[in-house]
């Protein structure tokens, strides 16, 4: 193993990337880009639903509810429906997700007969929002109902029935709730899967494709060596992305960051041997580049979108799908990233998580490294 | 005549594509396997459901009531009880650790409140660092407390005074879930899915199609054969408009028979509309390919589309939530409208009455975007 030989496929590697203005662009503007389309496009946050109301009632009681809608941020009230057909037509077309329809003996029920009802219809094919809705929507009709018992009692001198059980939650980690705290952390996986293994799947196939793996293997240059000064320069460049994209999230997005740099950047290493091993080794196996990018997507870019937790909850998914996920680095790190970013743990809390990646690595570099000098032969 | 010979000549290009398509195992493998795994794996995975999740209690009071509210929340689908723990200490490290997302924390002197009328408390600690699944597991524990606190003072006030009891006026809420009656996460995220797979299948293959010639050279071989611009175009893309159809098929399949997602609409609309989105983002890759000079540059430039146009288009998070500047980004994004479509045949089961401005929009895409391929192909060549 030869130093000079490394450095001079690492020159190389430099140059071509460097002459590349799309490799530049993957290289400095999708980490930003993915950032900031996701910290302010990923936003699972319920406001502003849009509202459709029926009052058939029409009077002042109707109204008084009514007016707690409007006065809360979490409904726009953008259509008031004068029969039923325009409430369903505007469920229907998607303009309201949701219609609040107050009967017509709503105020004479609730003086006479002691308890009246209105109805909630929801657009729920987007379970979740409509769910989040729902809870403001129970939350603000229980208010009222409660406004409207606490009054009856005054005016007949009765002690106002008080809400007996008072939950107070505390938030910990992400004290408001913030989607971004959520999803930024997640962006860094992302990244670092995409620049990792996309990149390297490209670089390494577009040699065997041209013929110039060929040049390469007949100068005095080791397969180790080749391999050694083709990752490092990505290497390199995925630890700088690490650092702008947290730098950014911390700045851009004020996602606080509670534990040490020296554990971000630790498993950011790891993870990038990991992805960066996986890229090369399917560049490897891979005949075309088209083959090899195509393998690297389909294996960084929609499973650490999807199955690392990083948007959707990994202990929501069905057992066998929780086993795949396991096979996954990027599961591994953003559990880490998570814990860095948001909780601040001492490391020996997600030690297991730390091994898994180390593991991950070497497994991946061995095939890697293997597959690579069985294809020379 | 011209017009059957030219139809001759699309024909063996045809014939070409298909082969030198479908000729590799493993690029076989590619166009229909990936699909069918990753459309199960996905539409398992992509869930915001809040179910069972894992919570801890610390009971200083111990008594009846304590232990009733406990039996409540564990008796809920959505929390399972992981463990008792006794002191503030566990509550802190078991959330650390993320043993459990949820602490449940009852002081003592909670039943004594509840029988004074005072008002209890409850504190709940929840590990916010999943925002979705605090905000609604929180909303979850406060309608279980509030149903908890409603039935209680119903007892004690039917003990003091039953009369009263039902004098007491009261408004309650009928909820009436349309689409998707029991709020199945499942129901909104595979039709979903379909839309994404069919993007990045379609979008990769065309990206490649015309770049992938002219690094091998095969493209000037190609034109000094009688072949036309649009004839060459139309033979490039049509295998792989066929191949989309044919996985869009499948996967469509899969979502009704084996995710049991409901059918609601009309086949013919939704086929109609899938062919729609296709050739729009045939467009787009068509256009991706006019623009690289070689493979990696058009894969490169793919992927800058599929990344934002899978997350602009709705298919995780809402639209309505984003900043107005990123709304208004969506708009240029194809893969909004067919998400919308999808999921409204899905599960609304409404027709062209209500979908045909999304029909509208993509064939728009669909027109221009094939144009201007077409257009800049000629220039590419000179």
């Amino acid at each position: 193993m030869s130093l000079r030989r490394i450095l001079a496929i690492m020159r190389k590697e430099f140059t071509q990337i460097r002459r590349d203005p799309r490799s530049l662009a993957i290289i400095f503007v999708l980490p930003l880009v993915l950032l900031l389309i996701y910290g302010y496009a990923v936003n699972l946050d319920v406001k502003h639903v849009p509202l459709c109301v029926f009052d058939r009632d029409g009077t002042q009681d109707s109204q008084d509810l009514l007016k707690a809608f409007q006065a809360t941020e979490y409904f726009d009230v953008v259509h008031v429906a004068r029969n039923y057909r325009e409430v369903v037509e505007k469920i229907d077309t998607g303009e309201c997700e949701i219609a609040v329809v107050i009967p017509h003996d709503f105020s004479q029920d609730l003086r006479e007969a002691g308890g009246t009802s209105v109805q909630a219809i929801l657009d729920a094919s987007d379970s979740n929002s409509a769910n989040i809705a729902l809870g403001y929507t129970q939350a603000i009709v229980a208010a009222y109902s409660n406004r409207v018992q606490v009054e009856w009692a005054q005016r007949r001198g009765l002690p106002a029935p008080a809400s007996v059980l008072d939950v107070r939650p505390r938030t910990w980690f992400n004290e408001d709730l913030e989607s971004m705290a959520t999803i930024v952390p997640g962006v860094v996986a992302l990244v670092m899967a995409v620049v990792g293994a996309f990149l390297t799947s490209l670089t390494i196939s577009r040699e065997w494709e041209r013929g110039t793996m060929e040049q390469l293997i007949s100068t005095p240059v080791k397969a180790l060596e080749i391999q050694i000064g083709k990752l490092i320069p990505y290497f390199l460049i995925g630890m700088v992305d690490t650092a702008v994209c947290a730098a950014a999230g911390v700045a851009l997005f004020r996602v606080p960051f509670r534990g040490s740099w020296a554990a971000l950047f630790g498993s950011s290493a790891l993870f990038l041997v990991a992805v960066l091993s996986l890229g090369y080794w399917m560049s490897v196996v891979a005949k075309s580049q088209l083959a090899a990018s195509q393998m690297a997507l389909v294996a960084t870019f929609l499973p650490t979108f999807l199955l690392s937790g990083f948007l959707f909850p990994i202990d929501q998914m069905p057992v066998v799908v929780q086993g795949i996920t396991r096979a996954l680095p990027a599961r591994y790190y953003v559990t880490i990233l998570r814990d860095v970013f948001l909780k601040g743990t001492p490391v020996r809390m997600f030690a297991s998580e730390l091994v898994a990646l180390s593991m991950y690595a070497l497994v991946l570099v061995t095939l890697a490294t293997r597959a690579f000098q069985k294809r020379l032969e | 005549m011209s017009f059957l010979r030219a139809l001759g000549r699309i024909r063996v290009l045809l014939k070409k594509e298909f082969l030198q398509t479908l000729r590799d195992p493993r690029t076989r493998f590619l166009l229909f396997g990936p699909p069918v795994i990753q459309m199960m794996v996905f539409g398992y995975a992509a869930t915001l459901e809040v179910k069972h999740v894992a919570f801890a209690v610390l009971d200083h009071d111990n008594t009846q009531e304590s232990r009733d509210f406990v039996a409540k929340l564990k008796a809920s689908r959505y929390f399972t009880l992981e463990k008792y723990v006794r002191q503030k200490e566990d509550l802190r490290n078991g959330i650390d650790r993320g043993d459990f997302l949820i602490g449940v924390q009852i002081d003592s002197g909670f039943a004594q409140d509840l029988r004074g009328g005072k008002g209890a408390q409850v504190q709940v600690i929840v590990d916010s660092t999943n925002s979705n699944t605090a905000l609604v597991g929180m909303g979850y524990v406060s309608q279980i407390g509030q149903a908890f606190a409603q039935e209680y003072s119903r007892q004690q006030m039917g003990r003091l005074s039953p009369a009263t009891m039902n004098l007491v006026p009261k408004v309650e809420l009928e909820e009436r879930p349309w689409f998707n009656e029991g709020f199945e996460s499942r129901w909104f995220f595979v039709p979903g899915v379909i839309g994404n797979l069919m993007l990045v299948l379609v979008l990769n293959l065309t990206a490649f199609a015309v770049v992938r010639e002219r690094e091998i050279g095969t493209l000037e071989q190609i034109m000094v054969t009688p072949i036309r611009r649009w004839e060459f175009i139309l033979g490039k893309t049509l295998p792989f408009f066929l191949i989309g159809v044919f996985d869009a098929t499948l996967v469509s399949l899969v979502g009704t028979l084996w995710f049991g997602v409901p059918f609601r609409g009309s086949v013919p609309l939704l086929a109609g509309s899938t062919m729609l989105f296709l050739l729009s983002s045939l467009g787009v890759g068509l256009f991706i390919s006019t623009i690289s000079a070689n493979q990696q540059q058009a894969m490169v430039t793919a992927f800058f589309f599929i990344m934002p146009a899978t997350t602009l288009s709705g298919f995780g998070t809402p639209i309505s939530s984003m900043p107005p500047f990123f709304q208004k980004l969506t708009y240029l994004d194809p893969l909004r409208y067919y998400m919308i479509v999808l999921r409204s045949v899905y599960l609304k089961g409404v027709g062209l009455d209500v979908l045909w401005p999304q029909l509208a929009a993509m064939s728009v895409f669909a027109v221009v975007l094939l144009s201007v391929s077409v257009m800049r192909f000629h220039k590419s060549l000179d």
